[in-house]
């Protein structure tokens, strides 16, 4: 009986180290080229000190389920009735205040060390002060995109966030000033922090001490509307020369090219400079994003779709084909004028 | 010389009548114009048992969406309103029902009271509460028409401003979800008033507050929770309203409003209101579990103390809903502090459980069977709250499927599996007949491996970066498998409580005969008939102990000398 | 059968319960503070907040007149009280009357007030934070008013038609209350919106 227990108690136990195994592992799994936002692979510096909490917390929560559903499995087995004849009752026993008193101080006592570590890190992160070799960028959110501007750089980039990379002993981190142009939005890209909320009419901030480049996907995080699940993220981790060749193209008014003439001419009498701007063009429109440097960029509507030229003319074309919703009107565009536009965004590096 | 047509005294009668439209008609009536609490009891749960099949279609078609990734089942907007839906349905059409219908038809019976305090004003909340309902589901056929699920609510069932104001939400779904809730909440008012005026009011003799069965104790105060609660909830709706009809600015943000200040006063509404969820799950958990391990409830004033001490706790628990909205850093310390003190009532009531069991004679039945589940889940529901309490992993878990996992363990995992319990428990003292034990377990298991497979997995898409509220997700995310199994838990889920409905129907008419007392029970509604009469009581019991009825079976030990 | 044993002490001594209507009313004025305290937490959260049109200082004069009416008014449903409870109808008839009436002086009073609000000064629910937030608070109160002088008239009603006795004293006491939380009730409105808020 007691090794029956035992047996189904370490099991339990057996299977909580499988399950974190398995969730650190998890991306040689799953299918694809592999972009899987685990909390449980943090690559910056806040993401790892709420992954290190996690697993403290989960120790002792583990501990505690071990616990109460062991002695659980053990009063299933032991205490049930033997059969349709055992039916004399039991001592009946009415509580005990030691019993009461000891099941009240330990959960205070596991209490009292959680909170503190947890205030500890809550300060540790919220309250950190920025370094002066951090980067600002302040991040606006829309229905259905994102808007991150770079104030000191002069730059206006769109849906995918270029950061520099950083590292322990001189760190670079970036601060991310959050605001919403509409609705409440949430900015979650969890290898590289916890999530924070973008408000209409409230400032809020965070920070990210990405340690190791690449590419990192997230969304957004508070439903926003009816594309609130195409509301995609892209993190772009750059080495110092990386990002600063991405900055001094981003910085760049929109290329001019002659060959497109008849594309521009199109863009600029069809009333996309009503909601887009074009750097070093009369396009100055804000309710859209930016499109100086659309082709820098590796993904359409927010991580919709790939920027390919044929994606980008069916999306002129019709948006609701991609995003169902999106609050880009279909143009009523004909061929030659998708064509035309098309090839001249197409330009637009 | 005896007439053929006078009736013999005695015997049986001839032939049964069959019924005439007049006796249909006056059969209806006599449902619809009642104030008795046994029939307002058992229409409370109808009701919630139907809108637990509407809702568990709505997840059903939630689920095929998301069974793999860029599924086209259904549009996005069909999506967002059916996951709207399925929440404010689940909360406020079964959550806030089942717990009026289970108080409603057990507390005069337990208090030894003819009825409750205010008969008309229980047939009242009921009727505010059933129409209600139909307003907020008349929506599906507004608008658009019923293939593009109408004007139903769409804007998740938080209704987060600014994205409910007129600007972003043209159509009339938040009008929908803000007058009927309004609608409702009169109801819950009226139920909750009742609850706490028959309890006090209403025992019969010698049934001190002190000697109340814990189901009503814990509905009492469920109810005195749910007074404090709903009005936030009307008060944030009454101004969303003025926002949207009348030009107001409460969540304007252009005119200085505030987004903030609708998740506060949701909140405010939305965490004690899941603890008047939940409450009444521990009543029928707290008579079940003594009743099945033949021993009495293990520290019975601990229980009340926890009861009450919870209820309070929980007015001050509700920013960890906001941990990632901006509050400073002392504000979401205070939180993760008074969350996790409302832990330790919680888990005093857990081991309270465990000690009634303990030393006890087990009779694994199927209300049984459901209530020990409850309590291994609802341990595990309270370990993943108490993750979800430490703000900074907090920051990463909020809004993912982590959560759902979480609130879906609690709200299926202990409140229907308790409500499976308590029906599986008196519907022999409703019906007269017992639910048959086959098919019981049948719908335990299913349902038990169902659960499982669908809420334990669904943790694990929220660890890897799944957030909530998204008709589909990207191929390349890994989330894939993790959710096909999900869905193909909850199919399991689907036949389990199709064999429930079967069962509910099949035992009414060919179930066991119950009699008074089946299950050898020791509150007062067992001294009854089975069905109770319309009077409940032919003379007016006198308690002499917390169980009354041991006391008459067991004149010997009886519970007053150790009281 | 449903008698169970009778344990011998208990028998002696006598069984009170509360009254229900009194317990009944305490939890409506339960919930109805939870209310009014949200609609008070908005207004004085939104203190201050708007960023156009008038502000309270430049529109609001303090009711002072209305004020004394409605907080006599809980002075006078007091005496009528005492007055059934002693079985002197005619006297608890006038002074309910005259609870009526001074209630009746507050809800024009208000409507004068805003009156003045909407067309002299141009404030109204749609103006700014601050009309929004006034209108709504002050609203539910006088909404509440005008729910206890419906109650309070049928009471008169039933009083000049002779059906009202002394044995109705409790039931009487019971809606009393409710009179007194909606006097209750302005007092913190008043404090807020005319001297806090000012």
């Amino acid at each position: 009986m007691l090794a029956k227990c035992l047996r189904c108690v370490s099991f339990s136990a057996k299977s909580w180290y499988v399950l974190f195994a398995f969730l650190s592992f998890q991306t040689a799994f799953a299918d694809g080229p592999q972009s899987t936002p685990s909390i449980f692979a943090p690559t910056s510096t806040p993401a790892h000190e709420i992954y290190d909490l996690s697993l403290f917390v989960l120790t002792i929560t583990g501990a505690i389920f071990v616990v109460v559903a062991g002695l659980l499995a053990f009063v299933i087995f032991r205490y049930r009735q033997r059969g349709p004849d055992d039916i004399t009752e039991p001592a009946q026993i009415y509580g005990s205040n030691q019993v009461e008193l000891a099941w009240t101080v330990i959960p205070v006592l596991i209490v009292v060390v959680l909170f503190l570590t947890t205030a500890r890190m809550i300060f540790a992160i919220q309250d950190a002060p920025p370094p002066k070799t951090a980067l600002d960028v302040t991040v606006v959110g829309h229905q259905f995109w994102w808007e991150f501007n770079y104030p000191k750089l002069g730059i206006h980039a769109v849906n995918e966030l270029h950061v520099p990379l950083s590292n322990t002993e001189a760190p670079t981190p970036t601060y991310l000033k959050l605001l919403s142009a509409d609705v409440i939005h949430s900015f979650w890209v969890p290898q590289l922090a916890g999530k924070t909320d973008l408000l209409p009419n409230n400032v809020n901030g965070m920070w990210i001490d990405p340690l190791h480049t690449g590419m990192y996907v997230g969304q957004c995080a508070q439903f926003c509307g009816v594309q609130h699940a195409k509301m995609l993220l892209r993190v772009y981790v750059d080495t110092p020369e990386q990002f600063a060749a991405w900055v001094k193209n981003q910085q760049q008014p929109a290329v001019s090219d002659e060959s497109v003439a008849a594309g521009r001419h199109v863009f600029e009498t069809q009333s996309c400079m009503n909601c887009h701007t074009i750097q070093g063009t009369a396009a100055t429109g804000r309710f859209g994003p930016d499109l100086t440097h659309l082709m820098s960029r590796d993904t359409l509507a927010s991580g919709a779709m790939d920027n390919t030229k044929e994606n980008l003319r069916e999306w002129i074309r019709h948006p609701d084909t991609f995003k169902e919703g999106a609050l880009m009107p279909a143009m009523q565009l004909n061929d030659q004028q998708l064509d035309q536009v098309t090839a001249y965004l197409a330009t637009l590096k | 010389m005896a007439d053929s047509t006078y009736p013999i005294p005695g015997s049986v009668e001839a032939a049964p009548r069959r019924w005439s439209q007049a006796d249909i008609l006056a059969w209806l009536n006599s449902w619809v114009t009642t104030v008795d609490h046994k029939k307002l009891g058992i229409l409370y749960m109808l009701y919630a048992i139907f809108f637990l099949l509407v809702g568990g279609a709505e997840a059903i078609a939630i689920r095929i969406q998301l069974i793999q990734p860029n599924m086209h089942f259904i549009s996005p907007q069909v999506f967002n309103r059916l996951f709207t839906m399925h929440g404010t349905t689940m909360v406020f059409l079964v959550g806030m029902t089942y717990i009026f219908g289970f108080a409603n038809y057990l507390i005069p019976l337990m208090i030894g009271a003819r009825d409750m305090a205010f008969p008309r004003l229980n047939a009242f909340s009921f009727w505010m509460t059933f129409f209600g309902g139909l307003l907020l589901y008349y929506s599906f056929i507004g608008g658009g028409g019923l293939f593009g699920a109408g004007n139903a609510p769409d804007t998740m069932w938080w209704a987060y401003a600014p994205l409910t104001e007129r600007a972003f939400s043209p159509g009339h779904a938040p009008d929908y979800w803000a007058l009927s809730l309004i609608v409702t909440g009169f109801g819950t008012i009226g139920a909750s008033v009742n609850v706490i005026a028959t309890a006090f009011c209403m025992r019969c003799k010698g049934m001190t507050v002190m000697r109340l069965p814990l189901l009503v104790w814990i509905n009492v105060v469920a109810s005195g929770l749910a007074l404090i609660t709903i009005t936030p909830l009307t008060a944030a709706q009454i101004m969303l309203l003025i926002d949207r009809y009348l030009g107001g600015h409460f969540f304007d943000t252009q005119a200085g409003g505030s987004a903030m200040i609708w998740a506060h006063f949701f909140w405010i509404f939305g965490h004690p209101e899941v603890y008047v969820l939940v409450l009444p799950a521990f009543a029928i958990a707290s008579e079940v579990i003594p009743v099945f391990s033949r021993k009495a409830i293990f520290g019975y004033p601990v229980m009340v103390a926890a009861s009450v001490g919870i209820a309070f706790v929980s007015l001050g628990v509700w920013a960890h809903h906001m941990f990632t909205i901006g509050m400073t850093s002392v504000g979401n310390a205070f939180f993760v502090l008074s969350t996790m003190l409302v832990g330790i009532p919680t888990s005093m009531k857990i081991f309270n459980w465990l000690a009634t069991m303990w030393g006890g004679k087990i009779r694994f039945a199927t209300p049984m069977l459901f209530c020990t589940a409850f309590v291994v889940q609802f341990l595990l529901a309270g370990l993943t709250g108490i993750m979800l309490s430490i703000a900074p992993w907090n920051w990463q878990l909020h809004n993912s499927y982590f959560v759902i996992a979480h609130f879906h363990y609690i709200l299926v995992g202990a409140i229907v599996f308790c409500i499976f319990g308590g029906i599986y428990y008196w519907y022999p003292k409703v019906t007269g007949r017992m639910l048959s034990e086959k098919l019981g377990k049948w719908h335990f298991w299913l349902f038990f491996i169902g659960f499982h497979v669908t809420f334990d997995i669904m943790h694990i898409p929220g660890l890897l970066g799944m957030p909530r509220s998204i008709y589909t997700y990207e191929a390349n995310r890994g989330w894939g498998t993790l959710n096909m199994i999900v869905s193909i838990g909850g199919l399991i889920q689907a036949i389990a409580v199709l064999i429930f409905a079967v069962n509910l129907i099949w035992s009414y008419f060919k179930g066991k005969e119950a009699g008074n007392d089946p299950w050898d029970a020791w509150t007062l509604e067992w001294s009854t008939p089975s069905p109770p009469p319309a009077y409940n009581f032919a003379t007016d019991p006198v308690a002499t102990s917390r169980r009354p009825l041991w006391d008459l079976k067991h004149p010997d030990d009886p519970d007053w000398k150790y009281e | 059968m449903s008698t169970v044993a009778v344990a011998h002490a208990e028998a002696e001594q006598p069984w009170v319960l509360p009254s229900k209507g009194r317990v009944a009313m305490f939890c409506l004025i339960i919930a109805e503070s939870a209310i009014f305290t949200i609609f008070v937490v908005a207004y004085v959260y939104n203190i201050g907040r708007s960023l156009y049109g008038p502000t309270p200082s430049q529109v609001l004069d303090i009711p002072l007149f209305n004020t004394v009416c409605l907080l006599s008014s809980s002075l006078t449903i007091w005496l009528a009280e005492r007055a059934i409870e002693h079985g002197k109808v005619k006297v608890f008839g006038l002074w309910w009357a005259l609870t009526w009436v001074l209630g009746a002086i507050f809800l024009v009073g208000t409507g004068v007030e805003w009156y003045k609000l909407i067309y002299h000064d141009g404030l109204t629910i749609s103006t700014n934070l601050f009309g929004t937030t006034f209108y709504s608070l002050v609203g539910l109160h006088a909404s509440h008013v005008i729910l206890g002088l419906t109650a309070l008239l049928i009471v008169l009603l039933f009083t000049i038609t002779g059906h009202v006795r002394q044995e109705h004293a409790e039931r009487i006491q019971v809606l009393a209350l409710y009179w007194h939380f909606v006097d209750a009730v302005w007092i913190i409105v008043f404090t807020v919106v005319y001297i806090i808020g000012r």
